[in-house]
């Protein structure tokens, strides 16, 4: 049994300790929001913050997290809005939305750190992020949205 | 808005629905036809009113990114006057009323879902409002033409008003009206507006179901081991070892594989590596790209083909011309790469199966579930979720069966899921192609002369056989070149490679289309033309094309490049839509780099422009990935990328900006999902011998030294 904390709520997951963070969250913890695309941290769906961070949870052992603090989409804004999902909706970034909890989580974690990218500040921060259907310029403009809406108080 | 269409939601709607009516809509001439005659009327249902006022929209074509979770209730909506954001819209089950003619089934694909729907939907809500007012007319004993509808109510002169779900029971009980007018163009409310998708909100908070999110009481999770050579089968299973680990339900051999179930799916993962199988590789065990490569050949040179087109006679005029060009094309297998990889759920009873999967074919998901189900394809009742991306691989069935026979042999339900792994490795890949190109010049510097020989697999002949003749899924964009060149000749032959192939998104445009408008400016460089100049000046009987070729001039500055850009232009017409794209790159250390891609689009009229942008945007990405990194390679039988390292796709890092401009029409809606592909690949090659002198030939051109 490991214990790790998701959400803000706290689990004690029975699993073998080399299973997958990703794995935890969607067989066992009932949150599919984080989504399944490589298994090897080269595509960013299964982004979530591990403490203050985005992390590719499809490759990061359950062993590796006890006692840490996960957050997963369906956790981003405690229930609320975060202003990126508000700055998603507004621009209509999804097409067939399967990579964008990843997009959103990746997003979240950049404008923690630097509440105002650059372009090229997006860029290489989404860069891990794969978008099949080919979102990316809206997912820039969005992040700048997002960030104008931070900036104002959301 | 509620476009959460999960299973559980369509469940509860229809119990919501209870004794709540469908509202019968109008049949095609044949089936109403046949109801005349007295066969009993087939109701044809895309919309039910609840007595709560709750409208449902039964969606029957797939969403997979493409919009027609919006789209195709919008045209309904635009007729029944109801708001956009209030309807419930869930996925449509199997059905007759659902068939697509366009696609011969009920099939999302050949970006036709909004030309299908165009008439049918806007039909379908114009009878039911005209329904729903007959039936407030009748309560109220007025006259219809003196109520009208707007609003989810009818009202009246007097200002008596009716909600839609008071009047849904008894207007489902009157005839279904005929000749009902439709709102003319300037009138619409919905129809042409930039309305947000319905889809978007469920989507970025994690909600939206995929097939892979789908989750049932009791299920299991199933891993699929499949023969690393393609074709190959299991001749022996050692299964003792993977049965001991944790968690492990159920070791099932089947013919093309071997299904490991267990409690959940790393266990199921872990227990597959631990089988022990000898595969039979089957017959290509020693195939590679040198053999597909020397297959092909081989049939260009013992086959003319057969005939897709011929204006007049391009051999003899060949012979005469005054100068002749030829070259050669080659493009490479490739791999759809969804990104969610394929999955399926089933659930398998003595009395039924449900299928909860994301497919573009719900009546062969329903079939190939069958026989696996041991059951009658009635009893299979498919669930379609949200797709995490299609592209043509959905409408594939081969991930549906394990999981069916997985969930019969578990008597649980059980979900089967592909690694990354799997998908790469075992994909319906988009068929590779040579293309051999010739054209003759008369002494006046005309073309007079255009010759194409295409050889290819055949997709259809695998999907849908019989294929008598040409395979209309491989000639597309050579058999409408666009070009006055009295004598024109393209040509098919037919040459399979031994594994299967598959449609992916804009199909052989994307093939065909590289070639064509590579060639043309191979042409035009030949005659020390401009490429743009060389283009309009055939183009005399085509104004849609010329338009939105000088537009895209205009946009891009052709000819007025920064010092150190190149440009290169692109032309095509598919799908009944009409595009022009222009690439502006430059060459750094040796490779391209893409800067710009200006795109103009004439698609007709529009159900929802931000929602065509957003299309022509991911098109332009996924050609961006065609022409600088897509190719999947074999050795040995087995595929040689396994995941997104090998396999790259264009990233964030690597976009170009993308300009697109819509141009206004009165011509019917156009195809827009797959159209803008195509154009990337010859337009960033064009630009390449604009900036280098070198004329490539083959894709991709990303790691090509320049």
């Amino acid at each position: 049994m490991v214990r790790i904390e998701v959400n803000g709520r706290q689990f004690g997951v029975d699993a073998a300790p080399d299973t997958p963070l990703l794995w935890v969250l969607r067989d066992h913890l009932g949150l599919p929001g984080t989504k399944y695309g490589c298994g090897r941290a080269l595509c960013g769906a299964c982004t979530v913050h591990l403490d203050e961070a985005a992390v590719r949870s499809c490759a990061l052992p359950l062993a590796d997290v006890a006692g840490r603090r996960v957050t997963t989409i369906e956790g981003l804004a405690g229930g609320h809005r975060h202003a990126v999902q508000t700055a998603w909706i507004e621009l209509d970034v999804p097409q067939c939305g399967y990579c964008q909890s990843g997009q959103i989580m990746s997003a979240a974690a950049l404008l923690r750190r630097n509440p105002d990218p650059s372009d090229a500040d997006i860029d290489a921060a989404m860069a891990g992020n794969i978008c099949r259907c080919g979102t990316y310029s809206r997912i820039r403009r969005a992040i700048h949205r997002a960030a104008a809406l931070i900036r104002a108080g959301h | 808005m509620d476009a959460d269409v999960s299973r559980r939601d369509f469940i509860a709607a229809a119990a919501a629905l209870g004794g709540a009516l469908v509202i019968a809509l109008s049949l095609p001439a044949g089936a109403r036809a046949a109801a005349r005659a007295g066969a009993g009327p087939e109701l044809n249902a895309w919309l039910r009113i609840a007595p709560d006022d709750t409208i449902t929209i039964l969606v029957d074509r797939s969403e997979m990114g493409q919009g027609v979770y919006t789209a195709l209730p919008t045209l309904i909506a635009e007729e029944l006057e109801v708001r956009l954001e209030v309807l419930r819209i869930v996925a449509a089950p199997v059905g007759d009323a659902y068939f697509n003619p366009g696609n011969d089934g009920q099939i999302t694909g050949t970006s036709n879902s909004v030309q299908d729907a165009w008439v049918k939907l806007r039909t379908a809500g114009a009878q039911a409002r005209t329904m729903l007012i007959a039936a407030a007319a009748d309560i109220w004993g007025v006259d219809p033409r003196q109520c009208i509808a707007k609003d989810g109510a009818v009202t009246n002169r007097d200002g008596a008003r009716l909600r839609y779900g008071a009047l849904a029971a008894r207007a489902a009980r009157l005839p279904l009206p005929q000749g009902v007018a439709l709102k003319p163009r300037a009138d619409f409310a919905l129809i042409g507006r930039s309305l947000p998708r319905t889809d978007t909100p469920a989507k970025v908070d994690g909600r939206a179901e995929f097939g892979i999110d789908v989750r049932l009481p009791g299920m299991l999770y199933g891993a699929f081991a499949q023969s690393p050579v393609l074709g190959g089968w299991p001749d022996s299973v050692d299964s003792a070892a993977a049965a001991r680990l944790p968690g492990v339900r159920l070791v099932l051999p089947l013919d093309r594989g071997v299904l490991v179930v267990a409690d959940h799916y790393w266990q199921a993962l872990a227990a597959r590596k631990a089988l022990k199988v000898r595969w039979n590789p089957g017959r290509n065990a020693t195939l590679d790209n040198a053999a597909i490569g020397a297959l092909l050949r081989n049939a260009a040179a013992a086959d003319p083909g057969l005939a897709a087109r011929t204006d007049g006679d391009a051999d003899g005029a060949l012979q005469g011309a005054a100068r002749t060009h030829s070259a050669v094309y080659e493009l490479p297998l490739l791999a759809h790469a969804t990104m969610e990889p394929m999955n399926c759920t089933a659930d398998v009873r003595a009395d039924g199966c449900d299928l909860y999967v994301g497919t573009q074919v719900q009546q062969l998901a329903q079939a190939a579930a069958a026989p696996a189900a041991g059951l009658p394809p009635d009893l299979v009742r498919v669930h379609t979720t949200f797709l995490g991306g299609g592209f043509g691989r959905r409408l594939d069935v081969d991930f549906i069966p394990a999981a069916v026979a997985g969930s019969k042999a578990a008597g649980r339900p059980v979900q089967v899921i592909w690694t990354r792994e799997d998908d790469m490795t075992h994909d319906t890949y988009r068929p590779p192609a040579l293309e051999l190109i010739s054209a003759g010049f008369d002494a006046a510097g005309r073309l007079i002369a255009w010759k194409l020989h295409i050889v290819s697999p055949s997709v259809t002949a695998r999907m849908q056989p019989p294929v008598t003749g040409v395979d209309p899924s491989v000639v597309e964009a050579a058999v409408n070149f666009p070009y006055d060149v009295p004598n024109v000749s393209v040509t098919y032959t037919r040459q399979e490679i031994g594994i299967d192939v598959g449609y992916m998104r804009s199909v052989s445009h994307a093939i065909n289309c590289f070639v064509i408008e590579s060639f043309i400016d191979e042409l035009a460089a030949l005659c020390g033309k401009n490429p743009y100049d060389f283009r309009i000046g055939m183009l005399g009987h085509r104004p849609r094309h010329v338009r939105v070729l000088e537009t895209a001039a205009r946009l891009a500055g052709w000819g007025k490049a920064a010092r150190g850009r190149h440009q290169g232009l692109a032309l095509m017409q598919g799908y009944g839509t009409c595009l022009a794209q222009i690439a502006e790159i430059s060459v750094d250390g040796g490779s391209p780099k893409v800067h710009r891609i200006v795109c103009v689009v004439d698609c007709g009229q529009m159900v929802n422009p931000a929602i065509v942008e957003s299309q022509i945007e991911g098109g332009i990405v996924f050609g961006l990935t065609e022409t600088l990194w897509g190719e999947i390679t074999i050795a040995h039988g087995v595929v040689q990328q396994t995941n997104f390292d090998g396999y790259r796709l264009l990233r964030a890092n690597e976009m170009p900006n993308i300009e697109v401009q819509l141009l206004a029409s009165d011509a019917p809606p156009g195809g827009v999902g797959e159209v803008a592909v195509p154009l990337v690949a010859p337009a960033v090659c064009n630009a390449v011998f604009a900036a280098t002198g070198k004329r490539l030939r083959a894709l991709p051109i990303g790691a090509v030294a320049l």
